[in-house]
């Protein structure tokens, strides 16, 4: 059993629900990622995106856009992503790391190469916007043949076939977007979430994390009551924006301190 | 070679092309597809198609000989494939009503569109006037200042025109923009693409649209000339004008296909546009092609004195002609193709435009090295008006 399956396995076992914040390698700098990430740890996150910097961030709104600006200011390329996820690990051999990001500097690097080297440095997970199933099949036996599970994105224009074959390549856990659109947007419905997921239910055996639109503890709260996980990008890359250095990784730790206790107390009502 | 019958079903031209894009964009290009392969063989909307292209453009349009410019070089004959003379001054008006007929019959009010020069924005704008429907045109905010006059004019047809803030602030920029408009109003809207590329069936669909072209090039040849050109010459930026003449010769192999690309400061520079000499194949934009791109896989900013070539990607179709030495795919730049765009106007009386000159330019390079009988087909894509002020103040002139 890989981390991802692992940590999911002890919170069911628990009666939780798994909190996932995204954060961009390299955002606002290099030096601080690695602090950034045991950070969300210690505040209470379960697993952590690590997202890939790229020049053409198409699926994302422009909070991460941006993030994803400042992290190549500092030229961060997918190999000093994983030696920050290999640096992680020093530390931390527990908690699931998943990279996310685009298909291009992975078709730079190569397919085989960067699943070997995404394995040794301590990679779970890989989850790349632009490679959908029907692009990827040689991607994800590369993923396979190294034990690292190829996550994908739902979404809610997906149909019943659509969701039938993501079901058969997905390992992990999916993550549903919860909103039509671009990261960061708002207004989240949470009868329609909920319908949805009873729709995937019916074909995904895996856990299902919810993510787009969660913005509050409160709306944190009542995704987790309906979903296996609760994700958050573009709320933590406002805080990173907003927090002077000396304050940054305090502030990170309150914000995901308060969306895991949400989280847990939605949860333990039920 | 076999017969020609690219893309395959799921979009490839050889590894190249393919729909590489999030899941929420997935079921709107499913839907696409099959209303887009509906219409494109129906007779209604064909004839529709066809009767615009008549009385709204002006098409056909002209083969015109080039006799004086074709005796100063000395060398082959110039013919020149007159789609400067177009509604709207270009070829993309062809592609632009295409696309919009098929809007109209999906029940899409409002069109999207990503433009560099404008001149995409221009037509998009152009036709969802014609048509009454809402136009959002996307451009970077560089190129929003570097082209007022087509700003203007977007304005006048009653389009919104967004300047694009991120990244580099170009074309790219705003069609990742345009990407996620899309994304976001993907019930009523429609993205009027302006290339051959982006995710199937874009980079099929609006090279249908746009192989009037060479349809009628094959038409226009065999009634002036008795017979088929021995070269055909094209700019090459996403290669939407380049493939529309190109595409209906693909299987005449006697038939030369040159695709000239923008070398804007020279190929051994870092500041040109030519995806297809100097590229490697990579992911963007919805298609697996050629790109400009670091080691690290993060597309790189180009270079073109014309911003209709300044893009870091192009159509799939030509990265799959070029593998398979279908097609060959040349570099001019800045210099060269200016000179070029002063002889035409010197010689012939027309004003081309930057990325049309191009092609000129190469044509003025090679025609010297074949005999006087033989015929050198150049698509002359768009007129130069757009390009007064680039000009100018290349001569060092303020107007």
């Amino acid at each position: 059993m890989n981390r991802i399956t692992q940590t999911f396995a002890a919170l069911q076992e628990k009666h939780k629900k798994a909190l996932i914040p995204f954060i961009t390698a390299g955002d606002p700098d290099p030096e601080i990622t690695v602090d950034l990430m045991h950070c969300l740890v210690s505040a209470g996150s379960d697993i952590i995106e690590l997202g890939v910097p790229f020049s053409d961030p198409m699926a994302d709104g422009p909070t991460i856009q941006r993030s994803s600006e400042r992290a190549l200011k500092h030229h961060i390329g997918l190999s000093d992503v994983l030696d920050m996820v290999r640096n992680f690990r020093t530390k931390d051999t527990q908690t699931p790391v998943v990279l996310m990001g685009y298909a291009n500097p992975i078709e730079a690097m190569g397919y085989q190469r960067f699943a070997v080297q995404a394995k040794t440095a301590g990679v779970d997970g890989i989850l790349t916007v632009d490679y959908p199933p029907e692009e990827c099949e040689e991607w994800v036996q590369c993923l396979e043949q190294q034990e690292i599970d190829a996550i994908f994105l739902l979404s809610p224009t997906s149909s019943v076939s659509r969701i039938t074959q993501v079901a058969k390549l997905a390992k992990g856990y999916i993550y549903y977007v919860s909103l039509k659109g671009v990261t960061g947007a708002m207004h989240l419905d949470l009868n329609n979430i909920e319908a949805m997921l009873e729709k995937l239910r019916a074909t995904i055996t895996i856990p299902i994390g919810v993510g787009f639109g969660i913005r509050d503890s409160a709306t944190a709260g009542d995704v987790a009551q309906l979903a296996d996980a609760v994700v958050i990008g573009s709320r933590i890359i406002e805080e990173i924006e907003g927090s002077p250095q000396s304050e940054l990784l305090n502030n990170i730790r309150g914000l995901i301190a308060g969306m895991r206790k949400a989280i847990d107390e939605k949860c333990s009502q039920r | 070679m076999n017969v020609y019958d690219l893309p395959d079903k799921k979009g490839h031209f050889g590894p190249y092309g393919g729909i590489f894009v999030a899941e929420t964009l997935i079921s709107a290009l499913d839907t696409l597809r099959e209303q887009y392969e509906f219409y494109w063989n129906d007779e209604t909307f064909k004839d529709e198609f066809s009767h615009e292209l008549s009385h709204f453009v002006g098409r056909p349009s002209p083969i015109y000989h080039a006799k004086r410019w074709s005796e100063h070089l000395g060398g082959a004959q110039i013919l020149l494939k007159r789609e400067d003379l177009n509604h709207t001054g270009a070829h993309k008006v062809n592609n632009t009503i295409g696309q919009a007929l098929l809007a109209r019959r999906m029940g899409k009010n409002r069109v999207i569109a990503e433009t560099g020069a404008g001149q995409h924005g221009v037509a998009t704008a152009t036709v969802a006037a014609r048509y009454g429907m809402k136009c959002v045109v996307y451009m970077g905010a560089e190129d929003v200042k570097r082209q007022a006059p087509n700003v203007y004019r977007m304005k006048l047809l009653g389009a919104e025109v967004v300047p694009v803030e991120s990244g580099s602030r170009t074309l790219k920029d705003a069609l990742n923009e345009a990407m996620r408009d899309w994304v976001t109003h993907v019930e009523d809207t429609f993205y009027i693409i302006g290339t051959v590329a982006g995710p199937h069936p874009y980079p099929m669909m609006v090279r249908d649209f746009q192989t009037i072209i060479g349809i009628e090039a094959k038409k226009q040849m065999q009634a002036d000339f008795g017979r088929q050109p021995d070269v055909l010459m094209a700019c090459v930026g996403g290669g939407s004008n380049a493939i529309g003449l190109f595409y209906p010769y693909i299987n005449d192999n006697n038939v030369r296909m040159i695709g000239v690309e923008a070398a804007g400061k020279g190929l051994d520079t870092n500041q040109h546009a030519a995806t297809l000499t100097k590229g490697k194949p990579g992911v963007l934009h919805g298609n697996r092609t050629y790109l400009i791109q670091d080691e690290h896989g993060q597309i790189i900013e180009t270079h073109s004195i014309s911003a209709g070539l300044d893009y870091p990607g192009v159509g799939p179709e030509h990265a799959w002609l070029k593998d398979i030495h279908r097609a060959e795919y040349v570099g001019v730049t800045d210099e060269e193709a200016l000179g070029a765009f002063h002889a035409l106007c010197h010689f012939e009386g027309i004003i081309p435009a930057l990325e049309s000159s191009h092609a000129l330019a190469y044509a003025a390079k090679f025609a010297p090295t074949l005999n006087k009988d033989k015929l050198i087909l150049i698509n002359l894509s768009g007129r130069g008006d757009k390009d007064m002020a680039t000009v100018s103040q290349m001569s060092g002139i303020t107007l």
